[in-house]
């Protein structure tokens, strides 16, 4: 199942698995906890921005930028409250099922040519399959809530995930075959020629529009709505676990922001100009994905449920395919 | 349909129009006044709070008695000055006490207005609260106080009549 390229910086330390697996699971860990407060402090300020705002200005001195830490804080403090009619169980790990998928695609994420935490032969396949489950917890949370806004919320959310994740793996495909791995070290390593942006441009929109419907952020988080349903899904929930809902709403950010940047913009590859090191490359263009997807949130109203639907069916879906086509000939007449 | 029609001009030139203009807005510095670090700016006509030149009243108890809910007190006596000419000792009304309070003044400036001798004004003052709602009662040195505060008025507009009193 292991890639035969590359060797992870922390095979190279220690030797002993063990510790090597230790050392792994605290830096994904670490990431996921520090980097989506990041993207989340930026959306704060993107936002106020866009509105001739200033943001958070106090939490912490300097421009409020432990905003989101004071807001963890106050999220513990917080009375967690279960509604009597509730599915206890469900309701309860509903939280965990929507955010450990991003924990878990994270393993397989290169920021540079040697820091990863495993690289899977599968690795586009294992990202695309593991994602997906980040939507059960959205289900599960809106089904368990026994909350008819947070039904409405969470059937949404399914059908969203089913119309979306179609165009999703079809850009993906794109990739794959230009690259003729699925192991997301190789497909960066194919692009040191050219950043598959370039020839693959419409499905690099087609995965940017559809991660975000992918993540109901907006314009297409109908799941949310909060002027129709309330919040849908997240409609009964409360302090830590509505918590873990928006880590996984901004885990999630990052996640496809990065799996965008490895497939389409060469990852961990420097600008032909600019010799940086691979991991900040990599953050940088995470960061720049991230900017993309909260301004495209500071712009666009939300779309009507049927519009929604529509736009993944009848257009994202039939560009995507007519892409691939193009792509197969391509290779096909090139080799 | 007629929406998709009217917008015939190309594919998403709405959409990269509107990404324009939250980018445009992004580059410009925010509109935010700090307000508890930076006094805000405020028009000149901001109805603050009621200031008193005391050396302008002459004790004629228009503002009281104009007053819709009676929240100035004035007290005052007579006093009789001897000209220094000669002559009958004229009779003096002297200000003792002019306090406004503040917690049920409600704003509506008529006192402003009424007053024949330019002794009061609008100040923009407005951080004056209290905790104690007795304390809203302020005496007359802290509404001589105010006056130091009050902007001067803003330029008339192109067209304008001259104020009646420029005139005289």
């Amino acid at each position: 199942m292991i890639a035969e390229t590359g060797v992870s910086i922390v095979d190279q330390l220690t030797g002993n698995f063990w510790l090597a697996a230790l050392l792994k699971t605290v830096g994904v860990l670490g990431f996921f906890l520090v980097v989506p407060l990041i993207v989340g402090y930026m959306e704060h300020k993107v936002l106020a921005h866009a509105q001739a705002r200033l943001g958070p200005m106090e939490a912490g001195g300097f421009h409020g930028w432990a905003q989101l830490v004071a807001d963890g804080v106050k999220f513990i403090q917080k009375e967690d409250v279960v509604p009597a009619a509730a599915d206890r169980n469900v309701f309860s790990l509903a939280p965990a099922v929507a955010m450990i998928p991003y924990i878990v695609v994270l393993v397989v994420l290169p920021l540079g040519s040697d820091v990863f935490a495993l690289n899977l032969d599968v690795g586009i396949f294992f990202v695309l399959a593991v994602s997906g489950i980040g939507v059960l917890g959205i289900l599960m949370g809106g089904w368990a809530s026994a909350n008819k806004y947070a039904l409405i919320g969470a059937m949404r959310a399914a059908g969203q995930l089913i119309a979306y994740e179609l165009p999703l793996v079809f850009a993906a495909a794109g990739a794959v075959m230009l690259a003729g791995s699925m192991s997301l070290i190789n497909i960066v390593e194919a692009q040191r020629d050219l950043w598959y942006v370039v020839p693959l441009f419409p499905l690099f929109v087609i995965f940017v529009i559809s991660s975000v419907a992918e993540l109901s952020r907006p314009p297409f988080d109908m799941p949310i709505a909060d002027s129709e349903i309330i919040f849908g899904a997240f409609t009964e929930y409360s302090g830590l676990k509505f918590a873990f809902f928006l880590l996984a709403e901004y885990g999630g950010i990052v996640v496809l922001s990065g799996i965008t940047s490895v497939l389409f913009l060469g990852g961990y590859l420097p600008l032909p100009f600019i010799p940086l090191p691979g991991p900040i490359m990599m953050m940088g263009k995470i960061f720049a994905l991230s900017f993309l997807v909260i301004w495209l949130r500071a712009t666009f109203p939300r779309l009507r449920e049927d519009q929604l639907q529509r736009f993944a069916w009848v257009s994202l879906l039939e560009i995507a395919l007519l892409w691939i086509l193009v792509v197969a000939f391509a290779k096909v007449a090139m080799n | 349909m007629a929406i998709e029609t009217q917008g015939t001009k190309g594919i998403g030139q709405g959409l990269l129009k509107g990404l324009g203009v939250t980018l445009k807005t992004m580059l410009r510095p925010a509109v935010t006044q700090q307000y508890p670090h930076v006094k805000p700016d405020l028009p000149a006509r901001t109805r603050g709070v009621i200031a008193l030149k005391e050396g302008n009243c002459t004790v004629c108890y228009k503002c009281a008695r104009e007053c819709p809910d009676w929240c100035i007190y004035i007290d005052a006596h007579k006093e009789a000055h001897e000209p220094a000419g000669g002559g009958r000792a004229r009779s003096v009304k002297v200000l003792d006490r002019f306090a406004i309070d503040f917690s049920l003044c409600m704003y509506c400036g008529i006192c402003v207005e009424v007053c024949p001798f330019d002794a009061l004004f609008w100040s923009p003052e407005f951080d004056y609260g209290e905790y104690d709602i007795d304390s809203m009662t302020h005496e007359k040195d802290r509404l001589e106080q105010w006056t130091y505060t009050v902007l001067p008025p803003p330029e008339l507009e192109d067209g304008a009549q001259p104020p009646a009193e420029a005139a005289s």
